[in-house]
């Protein structure tokens, strides 16, 4: 079985590197081999999903490299969570890839795509599989690498370049965080592996602020990589990615690998004093501030952007409020219905060549698996029985009414919105009459529909397996403490369906019954249609008070070095020059100046005494009377 | 091996390398050429002779020889190798092999081009593996020599002032060095200039000699690191240096001050060594992140690759401030990795100026398109020197992180910021030169050559390895490490 899980990780990278570099000679520019290779990796995940559902578990590790008494290892964990994380993760990435052969077909590069592509399937069950938080760090930078390279795609497009480095430095500022939660993990527990930490939490003895504290700094990376807010402001620039990528990466996988980090230290989180809480109002917070942005936004990846971003945080509550299986399962069912909506998307956008709903309309008669599937979908995000979102948010919400009534409204509210701006985008896309006569939309080929048909059978049907019906399996595979109890609590049950049904009924009202309602509401309240149209200004604000202070800084840190710094060191030069000058001014006109001076005395004396040495024998005698007479006088003086 | 002196074989090897080139007449350009190339791939391949004979689990020194020089004051030719040692020499004879492909765009005065490129590796190789003080002491300042030439007679338009601010920057850091040297010397009882000796006498010397000793070493090493705030010769010299010669500046001469720390001032003044750590943890996160600052400012490629050294650098000095097994581990780990992906880095500035005769960031635009192979190892590097897992930068920078904040917390908190700048550069960077639209003054560049692939090929291997599976060379690094650690007292 051990073998399964080294085959199930490395076939993609066989297909990155076969694709780097042979990519463009294989059938379909590599496609085909990248989709055979993770094929295989699927067909692994379910063999160990087998095993794993068969009571057994994997843990296997050994020593990466040691410094000093240190000793750093590498390994991997095999157990329910992870289980199902591959076969998520493997079976999405599959169907994207299928998809991605129509949606990519005529592009001139797209062997590049299949390879990041499998080197993102590649980093992500690295990320799933490994068994220490160093490990998962590194796969965790390597999914946002993957991310990077993808959202610049079509890296001639100066948005796209941009957002690609947003997303990536996003991510960091969130990672540093995250370096920082496992270096304190790491000296104050002795040990970054899951199982130890997990240990030594449950024998008790620690400070458990320094617990939250790590928590904390741990969730820091949670949020560059789930998009929550402060740092969720990389994802919708990230559309500019092709559209199977965003389904894959910033939809299905990537984007939940901090849902799953949260529920892989679990026990730290819960360990903690205020930890969970944390996660709650940080997921709280995001949900609705992503949701009433989705209202009125009109490009259809951004209103998928929002929502997921939405839903991720709704997936943080879950966990805040203790709803670890909750957490987990709205994971995977968000995983299939969030792909399926942005594949329909995708296909949407391939054959009308626009992004704008407005455009849009009536789309269902010339599309009509693409529009049947994404109803579908829409109706499992709705939270519409018996589909598949319904039963995993049914569970957040009673994880939040059995914790905090506040956060149970709000997310209420939140489930809501969901509802209202799904069905907006669902109605102005699919019915009434085409607005724009310019587009001719057509079917997708079999090659895009067919992954649309599977995505959208399990977006209905997932959900049961954590339903009454199966006796809520999913809550007796997947759970944190082993004595939890299963309830059905029907008033939130029924008030959940009930909030989906008015959400979908007020989007019927506004954009079907009643068409002037959306434009009377925008004209009446200008001001909040504004704030959420232009997403609460929050990339203005960090514009202005973050990176323009910082290029500023940058460049007032250069002037520094060059004025000041090296300007000293310059500075000592000239210093140092001058003084030789002066010293070479005193040499040469003190010191020598002594010298010649001394000469030319001598000379001089000599030009005078030589006059009295003149030869003549009458100018002697005079000298020596005259010299007879000064002695005299002054003998008699 | 037959009781060869493979160490000093290795050292002066290049020297006669210098003299077959002494008698080819300068007009046969492809016979120095041959000569050259020949000389460093047998220095490299001595190199890994070298390592077959030594033992790398085994503390301490060995092959070493030891000749009587100036017997009356006690000064010895002695040589040895250790791990630390081991690793240094391995980068400086494979860089020094590899730029050596890289000088073959050099074309004016090409024998004595090589002349000097040889005779700076001889300086280098000698200084990783003196033992005495006066022999380090001689081959530190015979780099001197021949980089102020390479620097001054092959570089760009500052050259004069770049080469005579390097020689004279460098000289008078070590002058400081010298007197530390002298007093250590005079001092010691026995008299002695001998580094395992005065090691092993380092209990002897009272605080404040070894605090004042301490000082003045650290001028001559931090300059050469460089440390914040000595490094502004560093960005002049790497800018106006040729590319080989920039190779090396970065790729090893940096890595002598550091060297200087692990094998001199740490072990010998040890009581220095953690009087002065805070100190210099608090210089290495102002080079982190104030390097960072800077190199995000650069228009010129070159030039934001010489800041992005003293950043990088900085985590050498954290490291090694943190004094504790893994900064120590993460700060000799960054020196080689640093050596590695700098050197690749400016082999590709070099690439990319010989086409286009410009290093202006925002001259050019969209370069993937026309050259997607000189792309491909750029992003590569690129993401190398960021700190991406996987690859060897990461592994150091976060060792040092880690061993830094075991020591001092809040220094190494502010110093992660650093790593977030130095995304926001190198892909602000690969943003300016690889993205966008295409500038169509670029639409023929031509692409990069297989003798530079060849040349880029090792590093890139050696990065690849060295981030997954990075045993291979801390096995190396670790029982010299810990017996420095020893010596200064810290427990490991």
């Amino acid at each position: 079985m051990v073998n399964a899980a080294y085959s199930l990780a490395l076939l993609p990278v066989v297909g990155f590197i076969v694709n780097i570099f042979f990519g463009s000679k294989l059938k379909l520019k590599g496609a085909l081999f990248s989709i055979a290779c993770i094929a295989g990796s699927f067909l692994c995940a379910c063999l160990l999903l087998r095993h794993v559902i068969a009571g057994n578990s994997i843990e296997q590790s050994a020593t990466w490299f040691t410094c000093g008494k240190y000793s750093f290892s590498a390994g991997l964990v095999i157990d329910q969570l992870t289980a199902i994380m591959l076969i998520v993760v493997t079976l999405v990435s599959l169907l994207v890839q299928i998809y991605s052969i129509g949606y990519l077909h005529g592009e001139k590069n797209s062997t590049r795509f299949f390879a990041f592509i499998s080197l993102f399937t590649f980093s992500m069950l690295g990320l799933v599989l490994a068994d220490n938080l160093i490990l998962v760090y590194v796969f965790w930078e390597l999914v946002g690498l993957c991310s990077y390279l993808l959202i610049s795609y079509w890296y001639n497009k100066p948005s796209a370049a941009l957002a690609g480095k947003k997303a990536f430095i996003t991510n960091r500022i969130g990672d540093a965080g995250f370096f920082l939660g496992i270096a304190t993990l790491f000296y104050y527990l002795g040990t970054a592996n899951f199982r130890e930490i997990a240990e030594k939490l449950h024998h008790g003895g620690f400070d458990p602020h320094i617990i939250t504290i790590a928590g904390i700094l741990l969730f820091c990376g949670a949020i560059g990589k789930s998009a929550q807010f402060p740092l969720h402001v990389w994802l919708p620039d990230a559309m500019e990615g092709p559209t199977p990528a965003s389904a894959l990466i910033h939809a299905a996988t990537m984007v939940a690998a901090g849902v799953y980090l949260t529920v892989r230290s679990y026990s730290v989180f819960s360990a903690g004093n205020f930890s969970l809480q944390f996660v709650s109002y940080i997921g709280i917070i995001t949900s609705l501030l992503a949701a009433s942005i989705a209202l009125v936004q009109n490009d259809i990846k951004k209103i998928l952007a929002y929502s997921t971003i939405s839903q991720l945080g709704l997936m943080m509550v879950a966990l805040g409020v203790g709803g670890y299986t909750a957490g987990v399962f709205h994971l995977m069912t968000h995983a299939f219905f969030k792909a399926l909506l942005f594949l329909c998307a995708g296909a949407v956008i391939h054959n009308t060549g626009v992004q704008d709903i407005r455009q849009m309309g009536g789309l269902f008669g010339k599309m009509k698996i693409t529009a049947s599937t994404c109803f579908i979908a829409c109706l499992a995000i709705a939270g519409v029985p018996p589909f598949s979102g319904f039963w995993s948010k049914d569970e957040i919400l009673l994880a939040a009414f059995n914790h905090n009534k506040v956060l149970y409204g709000l997310s209420s509210l939140v489930a809501f919105m969901t509802a209202f701006y799904m069905f907006r985008l669902y109605i102005l896309t699919f019915t009434g009459k085409p607005r724009d006569p310019h587009l001719h939309p057509h079917e997708s080929p079999k090659v895009m529909t067919w992954p649309l048909i599977i995505l959208a059978s399990l977006s209905a049907v997932s959900g049961l397996i954590g339903s009454p019906l199966t006796n809520h399996w999913f809550s007796h595979f997947i759970y944190f403490h082993p004595e939890h109890h299963i309830e059905v609590n029907y008033l939130v049950m029924y008030s959940s369906i009930a909030v989906g049904l008015l959400g979908i009924a007020m989007a019927w009202l506004f954009y079907k019954a009643c068409p002037n309602i959306p434009k009377a509401l925008a004209e009446n309240y200008k001001p909040i249609y504004n704030l959420l149209l232009n997403k609460y200004y929050i990339d203005e604000i960090y514009d202005t008070v973050i990176v323009r202070p910082f290029l500023a800084l940058t460049r007032f840190s250069f002037s520094f070095d060059s004025k000041i710094i090296d300007g000293s060191v310059n500075g000592t030069a000239t210093v140092t020059i001058w003084i030789s000058t002066i010293k070479a001014w005193i040499d040469k006109y003190i010191v020598d100046g002594l010298v010649n001076l001394t000469a030319s005395m001598v000379g001089a004396i000599g030009i005078v005494l030589r006059r009295l040495q003149s030869g003549f024998i009458q100018n002697y005698i005079l000298l020596i009377f005259t010299s007879v007479i000064i002695i005299v006088l002054l003998k008699l003086i | 091996m037959f009781g060869l002196p493979l160490l000093s074989l290795i050292i002066f090897l290049p020297v006669l390398g210098i003299l077959i080139l002494f008698f080819i007449p300068k007009a046969q350009t492809s016979t120095i050429r041959g000569v050259s190339v020949a000389t460093t791939l047998v220095t490299f391949l001595l190199s890994l002779l070298i390592l077959a004979h030594f033992n790398t689990a085994q503390p301490g020194f060995q092959l070493e020889e030891k000749l009587s020089w100036i017997p009356q004051v006690n000064i010895n030719y002695h040589v040895g190798v250790d791990g630390l040692s081991y690793s240094m020499i391995f980068l400086t004879a494979l860089l020094c092999f590899l730029a050596c492909f890289a000088s073959f765009s050099i074309k004016d005065r090409i024998k004595e081009y090589f002349i000097f490129y040889l005779m700076l590796e001889v300086g280098m190789i000698g200084t990783f593996l003196a033992l005495d003080l006066f022999l380090f002491y001689v081959f530190w300042e015979i780099t001197l020599v021949p980089m102020y030439f390479l620097i001054g007679i092959w570089g760009g338009s500052r050259k004069e002032y770049a080469a005579i601010k390097f020689f004279l920057y460098t000289l008078a850091g070590s002058v400081f060095m010298l007197l530390g040297i002298l007093a250590l010397y005079f001092n010691s009882a026995p008299h002695t200039f001998s580094i395992v000796e005065l090691i092993a006498q380092n209990s002897l010397f009272p605080r404040l000699f070894q605090n004042i000793i301490f000082a003045a070493l650290f001028f001559g090493f931090a300059i050469k690191v460089p440390v914040f705030p000595f490094h502004t010769w560093l960005p002049d010299a790497h800018v106006e240096a040729p590319t080989p010669a920039s190779v090396l500046l970065a790729g090893v001469l940096l890595k002598m001050g550091g060297y200087g720390f692990f094998r001199i001032s740490y072990p010998i003044l040890p009581e220095a060594a953690k009087f002065f750590a805070p100190a210099i943890a608090l210089l290495a996160l102002i080079g982190i992140v104030y390097g960072a600052f800077v190199a995000m400012a650069q228009t010129d490629f070159k030039k934001m690759v010489a800041y992005s050294s003293v950043s990088h650098m900085g985590f050498v000095m954290l490291g090694l401030a943190s004094l504790n097994p893994i900064g120590f581990s993460g700060a000799y780990l960054q020196m080689f990795n640093h050596g590695i992906i700098t050197g690749a880095m400016f082999l590709l500035v070099g690439v990319l100026y010989d086409r286009a005769h410009t290093r202006d960031l925002n001259a050019f635009g969209g370069l993937r398109e026309v050259v997607p192979v000189f792309s491909g190892m750029l992003i590569f590097f690129s993401l190398a020197s960021l700190g991406l897992p996987g690859l060897s930068g990461f592994v150091s920078e976060f060792l040092s992180l880690l061993g830094g904040f075991k020591a001092f917390r809040l220094f190494t908190i502010i110093s992660v910021t650093g790593i977030i700048v130095t995304a926001g550069y190198i892909l602000f960077m690969i943003q300016r030169i690889l993205l966008g639209p295409l500038n169509p003054k670029w639409k023929s560049l031509a692409e990069i050559n297989t003798r530079e692939i060849l040349t880029l090929v090792p590093l890139l291997i050696l990065t690849l390895a060295l981030g997954v599976y990075p045993k291979l060379i801390l096995d190396i690094l670790n029982p010299g490490l810990n017996l420095i650690l020893k010596a200064i007292g810290v427990a490991n």
